[in-house]
Protein backbone atom coordinates (compact mmCIF):
# COMPACT_ATOMS: atom_id res chain seq x y z
CA UNK A 1 0.00 0.00 0.00
CA UNK A 2 1.10 3.49 -0.73
CA UNK A 3 1.64 6.11 1.86
CA UNK A 4 -1.92 7.58 0.94
CA UNK A 5 -3.87 4.40 1.53
CA UNK A 6 -2.35 3.60 4.82
CA UNK A 7 -3.03 7.43 6.21
CA UNK A 8 -6.77 6.73 4.64
CA UNK A 9 -7.19 3.53 6.19
CA UNK A 10 -5.73 3.83 9.41
CA UNK A 11 -7.30 7.27 10.27
CA UNK A 12 -10.82 5.77 9.22
CA UNK A 13 -10.37 2.38 11.52
CA UNK A 14 -9.17 4.99 14.22
CA UNK A 15 -12.13 6.92 13.88
CA UNK A 16 -14.62 4.33 14.63
CA UNK A 17 -12.91 2.82 17.22
CA UNK A 18 -12.72 5.97 19.47
CA UNK A 19 -15.77 5.85 19.30
CA UNK A 20 -16.73 2.36 20.01
CA UNK A 21 -14.46 1.80 23.05
CA UNK A 22 -14.63 5.80 24.40
CA UNK A 23 -18.38 5.61 24.29
CA UNK A 24 -18.59 2.39 26.71
CA UNK A 25 -17.61 4.54 30.19
CA UNK A 26 -19.53 7.15 29.13
CA UNK A 27 -22.38 5.39 28.75
CA UNK A 28 -22.06 3.35 31.78
CA UNK A 29 -21.61 6.22 34.07
CA UNK A 30 -24.32 8.57 32.41
CA UNK A 31 -26.57 4.94 33.26
CA UNK A 32 -25.18 4.68 36.54
CA UNK A 33 -26.06 7.98 37.30
CA UNK A 34 -29.83 8.34 35.87
CA UNK A 35 -30.80 5.32 37.64
CA UNK A 36 -29.50 6.46 41.28
CA UNK A 37 -31.06 10.00 40.68
CA UNK A 38 -34.11 8.17 39.93
CA UNK A 39 -34.19 6.41 42.92
CA UNK A 40 -33.14 9.54 44.93
CA UNK A 41 -36.18 11.28 43.14
CA UNK A 42 -38.34 8.05 44.11
CA UNK A 43 -37.51 8.41 47.61
CA UNK A 44 -37.66 12.34 48.21
CA UNK A 45 -39.91 13.86 45.67
CA UNK A 46 -39.67 17.29 47.31
CA UNK A 47 -35.85 17.70 46.49
CA UNK A 48 -36.84 16.76 42.43
CA UNK A 49 -35.43 20.60 41.04
CA UNK A 50 -32.16 19.61 43.29
CA UNK A 51 -31.77 16.80 42.13
CA UNK A 52 -32.08 16.92 38.49
CA UNK A 53 -30.19 20.09 37.80
CA UNK A 54 -27.25 18.62 39.79
CA UNK A 55 -28.02 15.51 37.31
CA UNK A 56 -28.26 17.57 34.56
CA UNK A 57 -24.67 19.19 35.31
CA UNK A 58 -23.23 15.86 36.15
CA UNK A 59 -24.14 14.46 33.31
CA UNK A 60 -22.88 17.14 31.19
CA UNK A 61 -19.50 16.36 33.29
CA UNK A 62 -19.84 12.81 32.25
CA UNK A 63 -21.02 12.85 28.83
CA UNK A 64 -17.59 15.44 28.22
CA UNK A 65 -15.44 12.66 27.64
CA UNK A 66 -17.67 11.26 25.17
CA UNK A 67 -17.28 14.23 23.12
CA UNK A 68 -13.66 14.20 23.42
CA UNK A 69 -13.87 10.74 21.63
CA UNK A 70 -16.17 12.66 19.37
CA UNK A 71 -14.36 15.50 18.72
CA UNK A 72 -11.13 13.52 18.08
CA UNK A 73 -13.11 11.14 15.70
CA UNK A 74 -14.21 14.18 13.94
CA UNK A 75 -11.11 15.70 13.43
CA UNK A 76 -9.68 11.97 11.76
CA UNK A 77 -12.04 11.97 9.34
CA UNK A 78 -12.43 15.53 8.23
CA UNK A 79 -9.57 17.35 9.27
CA UNK A 80 -6.90 15.14 9.52
CA UNK A 81 -3.42 16.80 9.18
CA UNK A 82 -1.63 14.22 8.16
CA UNK A 83 -3.58 13.10 5.51
CA UNK A 84 -3.45 16.76 4.45
CA UNK A 85 -0.27 17.06 4.48
CA UNK A 86 1.03 13.39 2.18
CA UNK A 87 -2.22 14.85 -0.41
CA UNK A 88 -0.47 18.38 -0.20
CA UNK A 89 3.16 16.29 -0.81
CA UNK A 90 1.79 14.45 -3.48
CA UNK A 91 -0.13 17.04 -5.27
CA UNK A 92 2.68 19.64 -5.72
CA UNK B 1 -18.89 19.08 4.33
CA UNK B 2 -18.01 22.35 6.92
CA UNK B 3 -16.99 20.72 10.25
CA UNK B 4 -17.35 24.39 11.79
CA UNK B 5 -18.37 27.58 10.17
CA UNK B 6 -15.33 29.03 10.45
CA UNK B 7 -14.35 27.88 6.89
CA UNK B 8 -17.45 28.93 5.20
CA UNK B 9 -16.52 32.52 3.89
CA UNK B 10 -19.62 34.60 2.74
CA UNK B 11 -17.70 37.85 1.69
CA UNK B 12 -14.28 38.46 0.59
CA UNK B 13 -13.25 42.06 0.83
CA UNK B 14 -9.63 42.30 -0.37
CA UNK B 15 -7.52 40.56 2.78
CA UNK B 16 -10.44 41.04 4.66
CA UNK B 17 -12.98 37.97 4.73
CA UNK B 18 -16.35 37.68 6.53
CA UNK B 19 -17.20 33.89 7.67
CA UNK B 20 -20.27 32.34 8.55
CA UNK B 21 -19.50 32.83 12.27
CA UNK B 22 -19.24 36.29 12.66
CA UNK B 23 -21.92 37.22 10.34
CA UNK B 24 -24.08 35.01 12.44
CA UNK B 25 -23.40 35.96 15.57
CA UNK B 26 -23.88 39.55 14.40
CA UNK B 27 -26.90 38.59 13.31
CA UNK B 28 -27.92 36.77 17.05
CA UNK B 29 -26.53 40.18 19.16
CA UNK B 30 -28.54 42.81 16.82
CA UNK B 31 -31.72 40.48 17.10
CA UNK B 32 -31.00 39.88 20.80
CA UNK B 33 -30.32 43.74 21.40
CA UNK B 34 -32.65 45.43 18.85
CA UNK B 35 -35.77 42.81 20.46
CA UNK B 36 -34.93 44.02 24.42
CA UNK B 37 -34.66 47.33 23.12
CA UNK B 38 -38.33 46.86 21.33
CA UNK B 39 -39.62 45.32 24.46
CA UNK B 40 -37.77 47.33 27.78
CA UNK B 41 -38.85 50.27 25.66
CA UNK B 42 -42.67 50.68 26.97
CA UNK B 43 -42.57 48.59 30.29
CA UNK B 44 -45.68 48.58 32.58
CA UNK B 45 -46.12 48.08 36.21
CA UNK B 46 -49.96 47.72 35.82
CA UNK B 47 -51.66 44.42 36.04
CA UNK B 48 -51.97 44.13 32.41
CA UNK B 49 -48.49 43.32 30.74
CA UNK B 50 -47.65 42.94 27.24
CA UNK B 51 -47.17 39.44 26.35
CA UNK B 52 -43.62 40.39 25.31
CA UNK B 53 -42.66 41.88 28.63
CA UNK B 54 -44.15 38.56 30.61
CA UNK B 55 -42.04 36.49 28.48
CA UNK B 56 -38.77 38.31 29.56
CA UNK B 57 -40.11 38.86 32.86
CA UNK B 58 -40.34 34.70 33.45
CA UNK B 59 -36.78 34.68 31.61
CA UNK B 60 -35.32 37.35 34.20
CA UNK B 61 -36.81 36.51 37.76
CA UNK B 62 -36.22 31.98 36.61
CA UNK B 63 -32.53 33.17 35.80
CA UNK B 64 -32.49 35.26 39.30
CA UNK B 65 -33.77 32.15 41.05
CA UNK B 66 -31.60 29.26 39.82
CA UNK B 67 -28.28 31.71 40.20
CA UNK B 68 -29.57 32.60 43.80
CA UNK B 69 -30.54 28.66 44.42
CA UNK B 70 -26.84 27.79 43.30
CA UNK B 71 -24.59 30.35 45.00
CA UNK B 72 -26.71 31.21 47.96
CA UNK B 73 -25.88 34.70 47.38
CA UNK B 74 -27.79 37.85 45.56
CA UNK B 75 -28.26 37.07 42.00
CA UNK B 76 -27.79 40.29 41.18
CA UNK B 77 -23.52 40.96 40.55
CA UNK B 78 -23.89 37.77 38.64
CA UNK B 79 -27.29 37.94 36.56
CA UNK B 80 -25.56 40.44 33.63
CA UNK B 81 -22.77 37.96 33.03
CA UNK B 82 -24.35 34.02 33.48
CA UNK B 83 -27.76 35.43 32.18
CA UNK B 84 -25.65 36.60 28.93
CA UNK B 85 -24.14 33.78 28.11
CA UNK B 86 -27.20 31.86 28.85
CA UNK B 87 -29.42 33.96 26.33
CA UNK B 88 -26.83 34.35 23.69
CA UNK B 89 -26.01 30.34 23.85
CA UNK B 90 -29.66 29.93 23.87
CA UNK B 91 -30.40 32.00 21.17
CA UNK B 92 -27.71 30.95 18.84
CA UNK B 93 -28.56 27.22 19.43
CA UNK B 94 -32.65 27.62 18.93
CA UNK B 95 -32.18 29.82 15.91
CA UNK B 96 -30.87 26.40 14.53
CA UNK B 97 -34.69 25.73 13.05
CA UNK B 98 -34.35 28.54 10.60
CA UNK B 99 -33.03 27.35 7.34
CA UNK B 100 -29.75 28.94 6.21
CA UNK B 101 -28.52 29.55 9.64
CA UNK B 102 -25.48 27.76 11.08
CA UNK B 103 -25.30 27.81 15.08
CA UNK B 104 -22.18 30.26 15.61
CA UNK B 105 -21.56 28.09 18.62
CA UNK B 106 -20.73 24.90 16.56
CA UNK B 107 -17.53 26.61 15.59
CA UNK B 108 -14.61 26.03 18.20
CA UNK B 109 -13.73 29.67 18.07
CA UNK B 110 -16.73 31.48 19.47
CA UNK B 111 -16.98 28.26 22.32
CA UNK B 112 -13.56 28.81 23.31
CA UNK B 113 -14.68 32.47 23.18
CA UNK B 114 -17.13 32.07 26.08
CA UNK B 115 -15.02 29.70 27.83
CA UNK B 116 -12.47 31.97 27.89
CA UNK B 117 -15.09 34.87 28.99
CA UNK B 118 -15.59 31.97 32.23
CA UNK B 119 -11.87 31.74 32.35
CA UNK B 120 -11.47 35.59 33.35
CA UNK B 121 -14.52 35.95 34.78
CA UNK B 122 -13.97 33.65 38.06
CA UNK B 123 -10.74 35.25 39.49
CA UNK B 124 -12.23 38.87 38.74
CA UNK B 125 -15.44 38.16 40.75
CA UNK B 126 -13.33 36.73 43.58
CA UNK B 127 -11.12 39.00 43.79
CA UNK B 128 -13.56 41.88 43.27
CA UNK B 129 -15.28 40.38 46.86
CA UNK B 130 -12.55 38.91 48.73
CA UNK B 131 -10.03 40.76 47.69
CA UNK B 132 -5.83 39.81 46.33
CA UNK B 133 -6.58 37.15 49.26
CA UNK B 134 -8.25 35.00 46.84
CA UNK B 135 -4.88 33.84 44.88
CA UNK B 136 -3.98 32.70 48.44
CA UNK B 137 -6.16 29.59 47.38
CA UNK B 138 -4.34 28.45 44.31
CA UNK B 139 -1.59 27.41 46.93
CA UNK B 140 -3.72 25.83 49.16
CA UNK B 141 -3.51 23.10 50.49
CA UNK B 142 0.40 23.75 49.97
CA UNK B 143 3.03 25.39 47.18
CA UNK B 144 3.32 22.07 45.78
CA UNK B 145 -0.40 22.39 44.73
CA UNK B 146 0.26 25.32 42.44
CA UNK B 147 1.14 23.56 39.32
CA UNK B 148 -2.40 21.74 39.70
CA UNK B 149 -4.54 24.31 40.58
CA UNK B 150 -3.50 26.21 37.42
CA UNK B 151 -3.90 23.19 35.45
CA UNK B 152 -7.29 22.37 36.49
CA UNK B 153 -8.26 25.71 36.21
CA UNK B 154 -7.22 25.41 32.32
CA UNK B 155 -8.39 22.19 31.46
CA UNK B 156 -11.94 22.50 33.18
CA UNK B 157 -12.01 25.84 30.68
CA UNK B 158 -11.14 23.64 27.92
CA UNK B 159 -13.52 21.32 28.71
CA UNK B 160 -16.24 23.86 28.70
CA UNK B 161 -14.96 24.69 25.11
CA UNK B 162 -14.92 20.89 23.65
CA UNK B 163 -18.56 20.09 25.12
CA UNK B 164 -20.67 23.24 23.95
CA UNK B 165 -18.84 23.17 20.27
CA UNK B 166 -18.72 18.95 20.65
CA UNK B 167 -22.66 18.77 21.25
CA UNK B 168 -23.68 21.45 18.54
CA UNK B 169 -21.45 20.29 16.17
CA UNK B 170 -22.21 16.87 16.67
CA UNK B 171 -26.16 18.27 16.08
CA UNK B 172 -25.39 19.43 12.68
CA UNK B 173 -23.07 17.03 11.24
CA UNK B 174 -25.60 14.14 12.28
CA UNK B 175 -28.43 16.36 10.45
CA UNK B 176 -26.17 16.38 7.38
CA UNK B 177 -25.10 12.32 7.55
CA UNK B 178 -29.41 11.86 7.84
CA UNK B 179 -30.42 13.64 4.73
CA UNK B 180 -28.17 11.14 3.02
CA UNK B 181 -29.44 8.34 4.08
CA UNK B 182 -33.11 9.11 5.15
CA UNK B 183 -34.09 12.52 3.90
CA UNK B 184 -38.00 12.22 4.58
CA UNK B 185 -38.63 12.33 7.94
CA UNK B 186 -36.04 11.47 10.30
CA UNK B 187 -34.09 14.85 10.19
CA UNK B 188 -37.18 16.56 11.40
CA UNK B 189 -37.16 14.38 14.43
CA UNK B 190 -33.24 14.67 14.87
CA UNK B 191 -33.16 18.75 14.95
CA UNK B 192 -36.12 18.17 17.45
CA UNK B 193 -33.46 16.47 19.28
CA UNK B 194 -31.31 19.36 18.46
CA UNK B 195 -33.53 22.19 19.60
CA UNK B 196 -33.43 20.44 23.15
CA UNK B 197 -29.62 19.26 23.00
CA UNK B 198 -28.77 23.19 22.45
CA UNK B 199 -31.29 24.56 25.27
CA UNK B 200 -29.64 21.68 27.36
CA UNK B 201 -26.39 22.46 26.36
CA UNK B 202 -26.96 26.54 27.35
CA UNK B 203 -28.54 25.48 30.72
CA UNK B 204 -25.23 23.54 31.67
CA UNK B 205 -22.65 26.22 30.21
CA UNK B 206 -24.59 28.94 32.24
CA UNK B 207 -24.89 26.57 35.23
CA UNK B 208 -21.11 25.30 35.03
CA UNK B 209 -19.63 29.09 34.53
CA UNK B 210 -22.11 30.15 37.85
CA UNK B 211 -21.01 27.08 39.92
CA UNK B 212 -17.06 27.81 39.12
CA UNK B 213 -18.01 31.61 39.77
CA UNK B 214 -19.34 30.43 43.11
CA UNK B 215 -17.19 28.04 44.32
CA UNK B 216 -14.46 30.51 44.18
CA UNK B 217 -16.37 33.67 45.37
CA UNK B 218 -17.95 31.97 48.55
CA UNK B 219 -16.93 33.18 51.72
CA UNK B 220 -17.41 30.96 54.59
CA UNK B 221 -19.48 28.14 55.02
CA UNK B 222 -22.41 28.05 57.57
CA UNK B 223 -22.81 25.44 59.64
CA UNK B 224 -26.15 23.78 58.41
CA UNK B 225 -24.92 24.51 54.84
CA UNK B 226 -21.67 22.52 55.25
CA UNK B 227 -22.64 19.23 52.84
CA UNK B 228 -24.57 21.38 50.34
CA UNK B 229 -21.61 23.41 49.70
CA UNK B 230 -18.92 20.77 49.79
CA UNK B 231 -21.00 19.09 47.42
CA UNK B 232 -21.15 22.23 44.75
CA UNK B 233 -17.26 22.54 45.38
CA UNK B 234 -16.80 18.82 43.94
CA UNK B 235 -18.54 19.42 41.32
CA UNK B 236 -16.47 22.01 40.16
CA UNK B 237 -13.80 20.19 40.32
CA UNK B 238 -13.88 18.61 36.62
Amino acid sequence: MDNISIIGAISIIVAGLTMAIGSIAPALGEGRALAQALSSIAQQPDETNTITRTLFVGMAMVESTAIYCFVVSMILIFANPFWEYVVSKAGG
Amino acid sequence: MHITPDTLIIFQWGPVSLNATILFTWCVMVLMVVGSWLITRKLSTETHLSRWQNLIEVLVTGMRDEIRDISSQDPGRYLSFVGTLFLFIAVSNLLGIVPGYVPPTSSFSTAAGLALCVFVAVPLYAISQKGLSYLKEYIEPSIFMLPFNIIGEISRTFALAVRLFGNIMSGTIIAAILLGIAPLIFPVLMQVLGLLIGLIQAYIFAILAMVYIAAATHVQRKEGETGRQSEKGDLSDG
